[in-house]
């Protein structure tokens, strides 16, 4: 049977990666090249670059990124963040990205998944979506709204009802961020998770509050998601891929051990 | 010289990459020319069956893969490059290039998965792939390696002696095949880390039988 897929997630700003990063090994924390290629080496089992440059203007130097990584790691990669156009989905794609993601730019113009999907196929637009649990009400039947802005703006479109629209529209996968929480390191939401993963015929990705290798058990599980992303739990260094692979291992959960 | 065949694909550029980080040149071509003097040739592929073999027909890039799989010389297909070998696809129904006797078929999301939950389509990520026999295209690969899949339509090949390795995904498909000069894979070597990387290795000195490698690098 399928994997569960472990995928640790860098940001990068204007061409470095974000987060203090306590590694050994010489590595270049800052550089999303070598850091890509140390989780490549350790077992990951697909990256998630997500561009957080504010500016625009700077766009070329996260092209010059994906470039670098795709001539260095040889597992998937996918790039979010700062995508609002086909053309720019496009660019990181022959870049040498498998998948790209858009999130704000869906909500704002749905018509760029249908788009994409028919330009680059299913297989390559993730939808990613930034949601917060709120009162069930008329308009948010599941009691999850599609956020965006970091959480900021509230859009009035219910969660489950996007992912299904989104799914509809030819995206190939759902990466699903919990914003409430997001940060915590108490855990993934497992409601909304399940919610979500059983609702729709693709795969999701649980996004959001992993601080130990139990949380991914719990989301791959329970929540019945398909893959969970990783950020700081493994950027400084208080878990390790494979610590995290023999805990879902041993609870049962299939998982790629050997690299 | 390795030619990948560019039949207007997706993914051609990250079977190169990875050739090319592996030290081998290639050119992704369309030219008959080039092709003809290939060394080998990667038949790779992202898409759809009924247009794969459109620009195939169209750039008459059929004919020349026929021909050279004739000649002998070593070819490696990759996922849609692997489909389109066998005589029909479910996907657009497609009449295909009936290399290789069988069809392919799309998953059914009915058989469930470990928790009874429906299979999810595309079938993709990591999985096993259980070698039904040696081959060197496929030698030196470690006990309990994964390979990246993506595809949603697999194959069914009619006869069994074509099936090099198997995969379970709600069915036991083909996720390799191997027959004289001609390996295929519906899995993608060049996304599936140092095993995957170990396949392209192992094909860039195959000679195209079913001998061991040659020690020294052809290409």
């Amino acid at each position: 049977m399928l994997s569960k897929r472990i995928i640790p997630c860098l940001d990068v700003r204007d061409g470095r990666t974000t987060k203090g990063i306590r590694f050994q090994d010489n590595i270049d924390i800052g550089d999303p090249v070598e850091m890509g290629r140390f989780y490549y080496e350790n077992g990951a089992d697909e990256i998630v670059y997500y561009d957080i440059t504010a500016s625009s203007d700077k766009r070329p130097i996260m092209i010059d990124v994906v470039k670098r990584v795709a001539e260095t790691i040889f597992i998937p990669f996918s790039v979010g963040g700062g995508i609002r156009t086909v053309e720019n989905m496009r660019e990181v794609l022959l870049a040498g990205a498998e998948k790209v993601s858009v999130n704000s730019a869906a909500v704002l113009n749905p018509d760029i998944i249908r788009q994409g999907a028919e330009a680059f196929g299913k297989q390559c637009v993730v939808l990613g979506m930034d949601v917060k649990q709120v009162e069930p009400s008329g308009k948010i039947p599941s009691g999850y709204e599609v956020v965006i802005n970091g959480g900021r703006t509230f859009m009035g479109l219910d969660a489950l009802w996007w992912a299904q629209e989104g799914e509809r529209l030819g995206a190939g996968e759902i990466c699903l961020n919990s914003i409430d929480a997001d940060g915590t390191q108490d855990g993934y939401a497992i409601d909304l998770t399940r919610l979500i993963s059983t609702h729709v015929h693709i795969p999701v990705i649980a996004s959001g509050g992993a601080g130990k290798p139990e949380h991914l058990l719990d989301v791959l599980t329970e929540g019945q998601a398909d893959a969970a992303l990783i950020a700081s739990m493994v950027h400084y260094g208080t878990h390790t891929l494979r610590e995290i692979k023999d805990c879902l291992h041993r609870g049962g959960v299939k998982v790629r051990m050997t690299w | 010289m390795i030619a990948i065949l560019d039949y207007r694909a997706g993914n051609l550029t990250s079977v190169q990459r990875a050739l090319t980080f592996l030290g081998h040149s290639s050119s992704i071509t369309d030219s008959h020319g080039e092709i003809e003097k290939a060394d080998r040739i990667i038949f790779p592929g992202v898409g759809a069956a009924g247009k794969s073999m459109e620009n195939l027909r169209r750039l008459g890039l059929d004919t020349v893969l026929k021909e050279r799989l004739k000649g002998g010389v070593p070819v490696l297909g990759i996922c849609v490059g692997l489909q389109v070998l066998f005589q029909h696809s479910e996907e657009n129904d497609t009449p295909c290039l009936g290399i290789l006797p069988g069809r392919v078929r799309l998953f059914s999301p009915d058989p469930g998965d470990d928790r009874n939950a429906p299979l999810k389509i595309p079938h993709m990520g990591w999985n096993r792939v259980t070698f039904s026999r040696p081959h060197p295209v496929f030698e030196g690969i470690p006990e309990g390696s994964e390979f990246y899949f993506v595809h949603s339509y697999y194959p069914e090949p009619e006869n069994p002696a074509h099936i090099q390795g198997t995969t379970d995904y709600g069915v036991t498909f083909a996720s390799a095949v191997a027959h004289k000069n001609l390996v295929a894979a519906q899995f993608h070597p060049e996304k599936s880390g140092p095993s995957g990387l170990q396949i392209l290795t192992n094909f860039c000195r195959w000679n195209g039988t079913d001998s061991a490698p040659c020690k020294e690098p052809t290409c």
